[in-house]
């Protein structure tokens, strides 16, 4: 395959050695590590406000936490040899943490915080299903059907402390993928200390992001009214924290523009040229500027519910979009000039290939899938149910 | 002794079990060679260089390096004047056929020999997951391709582009040094075929190699000496304007 190269580049960079799949890896767990702390905002912090999108965003964390290692997988030279990071991990490599990163987070927190949080509803739901259901529902109670005041009390206090350690385990999640990249010194675009704290901000935003979307779009599929006092907080976080996170990002790149090192040359001509879209255009211009605005507005401005509606629906999608092109910035921006600084080479995306556009497709759309198997297994709508409950006199 | 029919049959079953081994040539001798007593590196003599791609083409040869890849590389650096930042640099299929040679506009023209620089602090053997990728005790990493994931995150933290990816083996690959045949008191096939002694593998625990003399006379440097890998190839008049 030619590649076109301009200037000068070392003979073995001309090939770009980490592709779109691995864009979609940051992106993926940056929307479990996001979505796991909006969820704890109502548990520890007690935000009572978001807590009809509790359950919704710790389910939306495991579907896109169990497709999170998939593309990593596929990218693999030799993926029949991936178990050898659990059985030999290499202690000086930060990528070797992964496994246990990625494990502890799946069955230490998430996993755990979902099944206390569904304890109750999946006992009375084994109790009341029939055929193949009960027995789900049955290996799921763990063969513990007690949900006696106390021991539900019990479950709360354990599911508390498990959110609390799972706050800082999502922190770890998403900061070690920044730093898989931050601490990369050969490589100037990545090489940046800011660099995992821009990726934790990054993945609450996108993570606050999706869950809202989720959130809007499960009530309008249910025809149920949207919480709006719910959806108002939501952007309001948002809001906040993309604000963070583009002044930690303004930092970085003002800091670059003032260091003037002798990379820089090589990247701003990068930024003004193959990256201008995705990075000038789609992360600052219409993934980061407009839905800031927008938020901005809903946020000074006593909007209708429509328009508010609206405008967080854009903000929302818009936020996703900028923040995938971040990744895709870092990701493929990084390899797009020489470590030589003389010379730029070009990502060609194949389609139907291993690493290609199709594969990507499908790890995006396979996380919605889960969701919804999940959702149908664990129906999140529970404030609803135990209102309807009371309205029955149970 | 006369031969009887059983005494043939059952040679020829003993010669046929040999044959393997005759066909490939005399058994090794048990060696003698200890690890820790040697500590490799490489010698680049900027001023020797002709740009042929002889240690271009050996390298292939000998390791088997698939057509696109390089082990080892050499770059032509084309300076106007005091434009020292903005060299002009090219290295055509990795030089392994030589260059063409330039019109004459003024300023200067040198090569750059190019290889893993065996690094004593390597960042790429810092960053592999499962450590397929080492230190030996003489100096020299090496990649096991019987264990590499195939994951090149040693390919990005390489700040040389010393590694590849072999699309044969999808593993990580990058010269060995010719550690086969160093551990057998030979040189790389790099050095042996450089015509103008350009380049010279090093031991520098050898009281008696002749680097020790030079280092003592000339200056030499490493590439891109602020990344602080304790690079071991050492370049002899090497330009400020290589990176």
């Amino acid at each position: 395959m030619h590649v076109p190269v301009e200037g000068f580049m070392y003979p073995n960079e001309i090939e770009l050695q980490w592709s779109v799949l691995i864009v979609l890896y940051p992106f993926i767990t940056g929307l479990v590590a996001g979505a796991f702390i909006l969820a704890s905002l109502e548990r520890v912090f007690n935000v009572q406000a978001v807590k009809p999108t509790y359950r919704l965003a710790l389910l939306t964390a495991l579907a896109f936490l169990i497709v999170a290692p998939m593309p990593l997988q596929l990218h693999l030279g030799r993926p029949e040899r991936s178990f050898e990071m659990y059985l030999t991990p290499h202690r000086t490599s930060a990528m070797a943490m992964f496994g246990f990163v990625y494990l502890w987070y799946l069955l230490g927190v998430l996993v755990v915080e979902i099944w206390l949080e569904y304890r109750r509803d999946i006992v009375e739901l084994a109790q009341s299903s029939a055929g193949p259901k009960k027995w789900l529902y049955r290996a799921l109670t763990l063969g513990s059907y007690n949900v006696s005041e106390r021991a539900l009390k019990i479950d709360d206090k354990v599911g508390w402390i498990i959110t609390v350690i799972g706050i800082p385990s999502a922190f770890l999640l998403h900061g070690y993928v920044g730093f898989i990249f931050g601490s990369i010194k050969a490589n100037p675009w990545w090489s940046t200390p800011l660099m995992p704290v821009v990726f934790l901000f990054s993945a609450m935003v996108s993570g606050i992001s999706v869950v809202m979307l989720l959130y809007m779009l499960t009530c309008r599929l249910r025809k149920r009214p949207i919480n709006m006092p719910c959806v108002d907080t939501i952007a309001m976080y948002l809001f906040y924290t993309f604000l963070i996170d583009f002044t930690l990002e303004m930092v970085d790149l003002i800091h670059r523009i003032y260091e003037a090192d002798e990379s820089f040359r090589s990247l701003d001509f990068m930024v003004h040229s193959k990256l201008y879209f995705s990075q000038i255009m789609l992360q600052i211009g219409f993934g980061t500027i407009v839905p800031l605005v927008l938020l901005a507005i809903t946020q000074l401005v006593n909007l209708p519910e429509a328009i508010r509606k609206f405008a967080y629906s854009i903000a929302g999608v818009l936020t996703l979009i900028g923040i995938f092109a971040m990744r895709w910035n870092v990701v493929i921006g990084g390899q797009l000039f020489s470590k030589s600084f003389l010379g730029y080479t070009t990502y060609k995306m194949g389609f139907v290939t291993k690493e290609g556009l199709l594969p990507a497709i499908v790890l995006s759309i396979l996380p919605f899938v889960i969701l919804w198997v999940l959702v149908k297994v664990l129906p999140p709508w529970y404030e609803e149910a135990r209102l309807a409950q009371a309205a029955h006199g149970d | 002794m006369s031969m009887t029919r059983r005494h043939f049959l059952l040679l020829t079953a003993v010669a046929a079990a040999a044959w393997d081994s005759i066909i490939a040539g005399t058994p090794e001798a048990a060696s003698t060679y200890n690890m820790t007593d040697h500590w490799y590196g490489m010698l680049m003599n900027i001023e020797k260089c002709i740009g042929c791609g002889s240690c271009v083409r050996a390298c292939q040869l000998e390791n088997k390096v698939p057509d696109g890849y390089f082990r080892t590389w050499v770059e032509r650096y084309h300076i106007e004047d005091w434009t020292v930042e903005n060299p002009t640099v090219d290295s055509p299929d990795g030089g392994k056929n030589g260059f063409v040679e330039l019109k004459e506009t003024g300023g200067k023209n040198f090569f750059v020999p190019k290889l893993c620089n065996h690094c004593a602090d390597s960042p790429c053997t810092q960053v592999c997951p499962v450590g397929a990728t080492f230190h030996t005790p003489d100096g020299v990493v090496l990649v096991d391709g019987k264990y590499c994931l195939g994951c090149r995150y040693c390919i990005q933290a390489c700040p040389y582009g010393c590694r590849f990816l072999n699309p044969a083996t999808n593993t990580a690959e990058k010269c060995s040094l010719c550690y086969h045949r160093i551990t057998k008191g030979l040189t790389t096939a790099c050095c042996e075929n450089c015509p103008t002694g350009a380049r010279q593998l090093v031991d520098f625990k050898n009281p008696n190699d002749p680097i020790h003399e030079f280092l003592k006379t000339h200056s030499v440097q490493v590439l891109k000496p602020y990344m602080a890998t304790k690079a071991k190839v050492y370049y002899y008049g090497l330009d400020g304007s290589v990176r």
